[in-house]
């Protein structure tokens, strides 16, 4: 185990490449979801407004 | 009959819930292959007998490379075929690969600086492979900035279409630059004609990571595109229900 997280005397390099990859590629899952909810938001805001004054 | 088929597919309202049903039909074989794509990369593959364990960052660094040219294709085709049919929903798919090819440029430029430390003894060096995928990284980046300083979505999806399609000039010049011209960059392993100089311990686990980003950037592209028809069809019914609803 303690062989593995060694990586041969590689750690830094293998890990810290390893850990970018992982942080971009959750970021880019977690954008649109984000996004998603963002817009949907706004929609939802617009439209109770409008029918506000319509009332 | 068959027009009114394509038709009803590229409405936004049939996609958008297509979409929604397709993504963990590809998010969960996503994960899978990467689990298995790290188990046979991480634990089973020998070390390499020059190299040691730091070629390890190729698992990343040669599907991410893979992915920053083959999504820039799929951008520039989606983006063409937005400029000569005016399919909105091609348009979509081109504006919503722009990130994702950015962010998979940036890795493979990251992961290889960090690769190239211990093995050339540098960060950086300005040679054609690595200024080649650089330029392809401000190519992304211009199209993600071309199209959000442009208010009307046609109008900037034509922009943005036309900037990809001159920048695919750069896809052969990443591709066939350790060719071409004398670098420090190591030529191709897999991608030629002849047998792959790679051992299959190695070859594995490197095209099952490969397929794995082909499968996120799938399902991401997906999540993307959804979000991009929701701002366009603001206005429209289906999305004012949903609104609501949700």
């Amino acid at each position: 185990m303690q062989e593995f997280f060694h990586m041969g005397g590689y750690a830094f390099y293998v890990w810290t490449s390893y850990g970018i990859a992982l942080v971009v590629l959750l970021a880019n899952i977690i954008a649109p979801l984000r996004q998603r909810r963002k817009v949907l938001d706004g929609i939802a805001r617009a439209a109770k407004r409008r029918a506000r004054r319509n009332s | 009959m068959f027009n009114n088929f394509f038709h009803r597919m590229a409405s936004p309202k049939h996609f958008y819930g297509l979409a929604g049903k397709l993504i963990p039909w590809l998010a969960v074989p996503c994960l899978l292959l990467t689990l298995a794509g790290l188990y046979y990369g991480l634990v089973k593959a020998p070390p390499d007998y020059q190299q040691g364990d730091s070629y390890r960052i190729m698992f990343i660094h040669v599907p991410a490379a893979w992915m920053s040219m083959f999504i820039y294709v799929v951008m520039a085709g989606a983006g063409a075929i937005g400029l000569i049919w005016r399919i909105k929903l091609a348009e979509v798919v081109a504006i919503s690969s722009a990130p994702i090819g950015a962010s998979f440029t940036f890795l493979a430029l990251v992961t290889g600086s960090i690769w190239g430390k211990p093995m050339w003894g540098t960060w950086w060096v300005w040679d054609a492979r690595l200024t080649s995928e650089l330029i392809l990284l401000f190519l992304y980046l211009g199209v993600i900035a071309l199209h959000s300083a442009i208010d009307d979505k046609r109008t900037a999806a034509r922009a943005v279409a036309i900037l990809a399609l001159v920048g695919v000039i750069n896809i052969p010049i990443i591709h066939y630059s350790v060719e071409w011209w004398n670098t420090l960059h190591q030529g191709p392993t897999v991608t030629k004609f002849d047998k792959p100089s790679i051992h299959m311990s190695m070859l594995i686990p490197l095209l099952l990571m490969a397929v794995a980003f082909k499968l996120y950037y799938a399902f991401v592209v997906l999540m993307r595109a959804r979000c991009e028809v929701l701002e366009r069809e603001c206005n429209s019914g289906w999305v004012q229900e949903l609104a609501v609803k949700e």
